[in-house]
């Protein structure tokens, strides 16, 4: 079956091209149900081909298809191992539920068809980023991943909000792929190829720990513009623009993950820099804690979305930071499935709601939409670490390992364990606003349960969400077992054994009820206490809301500076001084001649002759010079 | 002898042009289909050339040499190798298709259809010459057909733009023409046969001293014509004001001469100069990296900032060329090809606008997306190609170019890898301002989307982007046993060894904190 691997990719980009031509002809729901066949393909393929894996009898396999860029090493070829077939199933996988529910959400859009072009292109760039075995196929997919951002999340253009945010989206990727680009020059400068086959073998023989560490910091600016993390993580918030299950695309299945996954994927050049390790699990660290905080604040159910996947993302780069990759790959399976599920929830929200996204204005959902609000309710206890539900694994394996290897990583585990209070807290909070409490819809707003095509994927979520953490318990490691393979030669850390193993989770855990707890106090509780707590703290909630206005910041610093300069290089220095110049001496020419008026004569054979004495002079001089 | 089909190859443009002429003026009507189908015929012979070039072989092939005035040593010496080919085929391609857009011009549709023709010889004939007096008569001959296509079919500001791209060329040839006469002068004094043959004269022993001479002139004469910056202002005059086919044949093949001529002319010809002067090119063309992308960010108008985008993008192919590494060289040469592809695709786009609304002012538009989405989805795609998306031409020039010269300009490599952010700022920006949003400006709500013949124009060129991008094989394998060979004639007679990645010692020498 490894052989055949390429139809992975293959299937949606035949999708794409076949949509792209006729998927307006087709129309509903075919074009969607086309798409999520393609897409389905690809996960029974990854499916049939992961089986050796699973019986862990078969070891990774290239698949060489030809030749790319011979002079860079760069041919196109796959690597079909335990960590590309995990990454392929959950984006296959997943990708599929949501080309599904979208069938059932973008019903009666007039560009349906190309939704799904689009989708498709989606999912068979993030494929290509899974399966590359180079570096120039990983950047091929990578930025294929951009682009069909691009294109998502301003796929209603004729909003500026959607169309501005979609250019952001790509821009701000762009300027971390500078990082990843200089990453690049300097791996293939020291191995003088990109092929994962000779670099990640054994790097530490032509990579010096210096470079090393330079590549990995480097790789990490890339990751963090791919998977939000700081300073970066500004496209995520506003990529909401998009149709919503864009959204659950992206934060997801696709795109984000793709920071992590390279993270994993480059483990033997992190195993050599201890450095660009603590700077990962750092980043990670504090990007969860920040956006945690800002989720708390939102009104509206899509950022608060937006933001907890900021914080989650933090929590995957935490894992692969302190070399617990299979953690980090973890962490990025479940939560793939439970923040699929709250969005796909929040979309049926908003689609029952007559495209309402703010809080405010919801509320009693729960009676109207039962099978949206149990899943979302899933979904809640999912994410805020309540065992046994697959966040709790994940995430407690995470912060496990980070106080194992104790050191600076004691204050990587406590802010990731304050973190989880928040996370807990937020999620709460945005289920009692959405589904409990007293109605506060608009006027004419009749919400309703969502078609079938969008509940079945939210059920199947939501049994993934319940079950999807048990692959990997202390008391089995089946994905450790799954994964390891991929890591040969990379000394893993791992959590904690024994009775310091319960505590940590049970610690955990309390901090996942507190936030819980408090969450419901706060908002169950009568509204007058509330306002009142939250008057006492109006300073600090005020910047949470406004997520401490680093967009502003950012603009104030960077785009209108930068504005500015173009200006000034265009107008002032281009036109002014440089074709100033040009011009001026132009007009000295102009006046010399008048004033040689008499040579003057009109006749383009005199020119001709002075410029044939010009260069005649010219000539002698050069022969001169060369000592003729 | 076998059939001269270079020669062929030069003529055929030519004849076409002649035969234009002798068609009735009044049958106005036949001139434009019969001048695309006349330009066609190159394509096919340039088609079988690339197919007939021998993959392996470095030099070059196809040869032909007719003496033309013996005393001087001047010969019809035409051939063409990996560096060429590739730039013969893209000349010929663009031809038909700028033609097919010209649908716009009725003033003396003839003589326009002709001076395109003549410029295509011109062209072609400075990429096959090997006799540097013939290379010198068709880059001089170029300027006369361009001057007049700016000059005569151009917009309000036309005359200012032609003179000014005529003076600064012909300012840098005169330069050039000296050095070349000079050269064969001291193929004379070495010999005591004067030649102005290519060959010949890689065989001149010369002073260092006069080596960087010659180098400067040369150089000055081919950077005016990339153009590097500061050189560059008529640049964006000569776009603005020319009309759609003089701008697509500009930015598509004339700027390459430039390239093209520091390529073959001055790596060869004076290689213990390129290697002392690899600073001082690396250092204009990062400036023209970032400075051209820069500027293109707040132009007004879509040709403008085209034309400054060509600023930014050539300089990647001259970083490429004095990167001296395989990667850079091979990365430089389809680059060019890149380019004239793209960024003619982009010119043809803004001229089918500019026919609509008789302006290309980006503050005219708003919206276009969903008035026209045929010509915004092509825009887009071109746009993407241009910004270097993997998977689009663009990208495979310029990610040779930046691992290429990493190896051995490191800093500059650095610099460089930001043009390509700032690539897609300013395209993206300008995509959003004039296709996205409510459409602000009722004279943009009927604008009739693209019709068949400007669909049909615009498919070769996407699918070269697609092919490109996903199949550059059949393409580098033509190019770079070429290159590797100008590298090697480098490595023999300058004192440079031309870097290999990955036998590197250690970048950073320190030890992990």
């Amino acid at each position: 079956m490894t052989e055949w691997i390429w139809l992975v990719i293959a299937l949606p980009a035949l999708g794409t091209v076949f949509l792209h031509f006729f998927g307006r002809r087709i129309g509903e729901p075919y074009a969607g149900w086309i798409a999520s066949a393609t897409i389905g393909s690809s996960f029974v393929i990854g499916l049939i081909a992961a089986v050796p894996f699973l019986r862990g009898e078969a070891h990774a396999e290239t698949v060489y298809l030809f030749d790319w860029i011979p002079a860079l090493g760069a041919h196109a070829e796959l690597l079909w191992d335990p960590l590309s077939a995990l990454m392929v199933l959950v984006v296959s996988g997943v990708g599929t539920l949501i080309h599904v529910y979208s069938i059932g959400y973008m019903h009666g859009d007039e560009r349906f068809g190309r939704f799904f072009t689009y989708m498709n292109l989606f999912a068979t760039s993030m494929l290509t980023l899974v399966l590359a075995n180079n570096f120039a196929v990983l950047f091929l997919g990578w930025e294929l991943v951009g682009l069909c951002s691009y294109l998502l999340i301003s796929f209603w253009f004729t909003r500026p909000a959607a169309a501005a945010a979609g250019k952001k989206a790509f821009i701000v990727n762009r300027i971390g792929d500078f990082g990843f680009m200089i990453a690049l020059m300097l791996v293939f400068t020291t191995f003088g190829t990109l092929s994962y086959s000779q670099v990640l073998e054994n790097p530490g023989e032509l990579l010096g720990a210096g470079t090393a560490t330079a590549v990995g910091l480097l790789f990490l600016v890339g990751a963090a513009g791919k998977s939000a993390q700081i300073p970066l993580y500004v496209w995520l918030p506003d990529a909401m623009e998009g149709p919503t299950p864009v959204s659950a695309l992206i934060h997801a299945a696709t795109m984000v993950t793709a920071g992590v996954f390279v993270v994993a994927r480059t483990a033997p050049i992190y195993a050599l820099s201890e450095t660009a390790s603590v700077a990962v699990a750092t980043v990670g660290a504090f990007t969860a804690l920040l956006a945690a905080t800002i989720a708390i604040a939102q009104r509206d159910i899509k950022r608060v979305l937006a933001y907890s996947t900021i914080s989650q993302l933090g929590y995957m780069f935490v894992g692969v930071g302190s070399a617990a990759y299979v953690a980090g790959m973890f962490h990025l399976m479940t939560h793939a499935f439970f923040k699929a599920l709250l969005f796909l929830g929040a979309g049926s929200v908003i689609h029952a709601m007559a495209d309402e996204q703010n809080m405010n204005k919801m509320g009693g959902l729960f009676g109207k939409m039962k099978i949206t609000g149990w899943t979302m309710a899933i979904a809640t206890l999912a994410i805020a670490g309540i065992p046994p539900l697959a966040g709790f694994w994940s995430k407690d394996e995470i912060l496990g390992t980070a106080f194992e290897k104790g050191g600076f990583y004691y204050l990587l585990w406590a802010i990731g364990l304050l973190t989880a209070l928040l996370t807990a807290f937020y999620m709460t909070r945005m289920f009692i606003l959405t589904f409990l409490g007293k109605p506060r819809w608009a006027e004419g707003v009749h919400p309703h349960e969502s078609p079938r095509t969008m509940t079945v994927p939210l059920m199947v979520l939501a049994a993934l969400s319940v079950l999807g953490g048990l692959v990997n318990t202390p008391f089995r490691l089946g994905l450790e077992h799954f994964l390891e393979p991929a890591f040969e030669g990379v000394e893993l850390a791992h959590a904690p054994e024994g009775a310091l193993l319960w505590i940590l989770a049970a610690v955990s855990v309390l901090a996942g009820v507190v936030g819980i707890l408090m969450a419901a106090a706060l908002y169950l509780g009568p509204e007058e206490r509330r306002e009142r707590l939250l008057g006492q703290i109006r300073r600090p909630w005020f910047a949470m809301e406004n997520a401490y206005w680093v967009d502003q910041m950012y603009g104030r610093t960077i785009v209108i500076p930068g504005k500015k300069l173009s200006i000034w290089a265009a107008f002032t220095f281009d036109n002014g001084v440089i074709d100033g110049i040009v011009n001026g001496v132009g007009v000295l020419v102009q006046r010399l001649a008048a004033a040689l008026r008499p040579l003057q004569t009109g006749l383009v054979r005199n020119y001709a002759l002075v410029l044939a004495a010009g260069v005649v002079g010219l000539v002698v001089w050069f022969l001169s010079s060369g000592g003729l | 002898m076998d059939f001269p089909i270079l020669a062929v190859l030069i003529l055929l443009p030519a004849t076409a042009a002649v035969i234009i002429a002798l068609l009735p003026e009044r049958r106005s009507e036949v001139i434009l289909p019969v001048g695309v189908a006349l330009s066609m015929l190159p394509v096919g012979l340039a088609g079988y050339l690339f197919f007939a070039f021998e993959k392996g072989e470095a030099g070059f092939q196809f040869v032909e040499k007719v003496a033309w005035y013996e005393p001087w040593g001047i010969s019809w010496h035409l051939g063409v190798d990996g560096i060429s080919l590739l730039l013969v085929v893209l000349t010929t391609i663009l031809v038909p298709i700028s033609l097919a857009a010209s649908t716009a011009i009725t003033d003396r549709l003839r003589m326009f259809v002709a001076m395109v023709l003549v410029l295509e010889a011109g062209l072609i004939g400075v990429f096959l010459s090997l006799d540097l007096f013939l290379f010198f008569v068709f880059f001089e001959v170029i300027l006369i057909p361009m001057y007049f296509i700016i000059g005569i079919w151009g917009s309000e500001r036309r005359i200012y733009a032609a003179v000014k791209f005529f003076i600064f060329t012909a300012f840098g040839s005169a330069l050039m023409l000296a050095g070349i006469i000079a050269m064969a002068l001291m193929h004379g004094d070495q010999t005591g046969q004067i030649s102005f043959n290519y060959i010949d004269l890689l065989q001149l022993s010369m002073s260092s001293n006069t080596e960087l001479w010659l180098f400067g002139a040369f150089a000055l004469a081919f950077a005016i014509k990339v153009p590097l910056f500061p050189l560059h202002t008529w640049l964006p005059d000569a776009h603005v004001e020319a009309p759609t086919a003089g701008s697509v044949l500009l930015a598509g093949v004339l700027l390459k001469l430039g390239t093209y001529g520091l390529l073959r002319f001055n790596l060869p010809l004076f290689p213990e100069a390129s290697v002392e002067l690899v600073p001082v090119l690396a250092v204009v063309a990062v400036i023209g990296i970032i400075y051209g992308a820069i500027v293109a960010i707040v132009q007004p108008d879509l040709k403008k900032l085209v034309a400054y985008s060509s600023v930014s993008h050539l300089g990647f192919i001259v970083l490429g060329i004095f990167a001296l590494t395989s990667q850079g060289l091979q990365g430089g040469v389809i680059q060019m090809v890149n380019h004239g592809i793209t960024t003619g695709a982009l010119f043809l786009l803004v001229g089918m606008i500019y026919e609509r609304r008789h302006t290309k002012k980006i503050a005219d538009f708003g919206g276009l997306a969903r008035v026209m989405p045929v010509f915004a989805g092509i825009f887009l795609f071109t746009s993407f190609a241009s910004i270097g998306l993997p998977g689009l031409n663009g990208f495979i020039g310029e990610f040779l170019v930046l691992l290429g010269s990493y190896t051995t300009l490191q800093p500059y490599a650095i610099i460089a890898a930001f043009g390509v952010v700032l690539a897609a700022v300013y395209l993206l920006w300008a995509y959003e301002r004039v296709f996205t949003g409510p459409v602000t400006k009722p004279e943009n709500e009927k604008l009739p989307d693209l019709g068949f013949r400007e669909i049909a124009i615009m498919v070769p060129l996407i699918a070269l982007m697609l092919f490109l991008g996903l199949y550059p094989k059949p393409a580098l394998d033509r190019i770079a046993p070429s290159t590797e060979r100008v590298l090697d004639r480098i490595e023999q007679v300058a004192d440079f060894d031309v870097p290999e990645p990955g036998r590197l010692d250690d970048v950073f020498s320190g030890e992990a904190p």
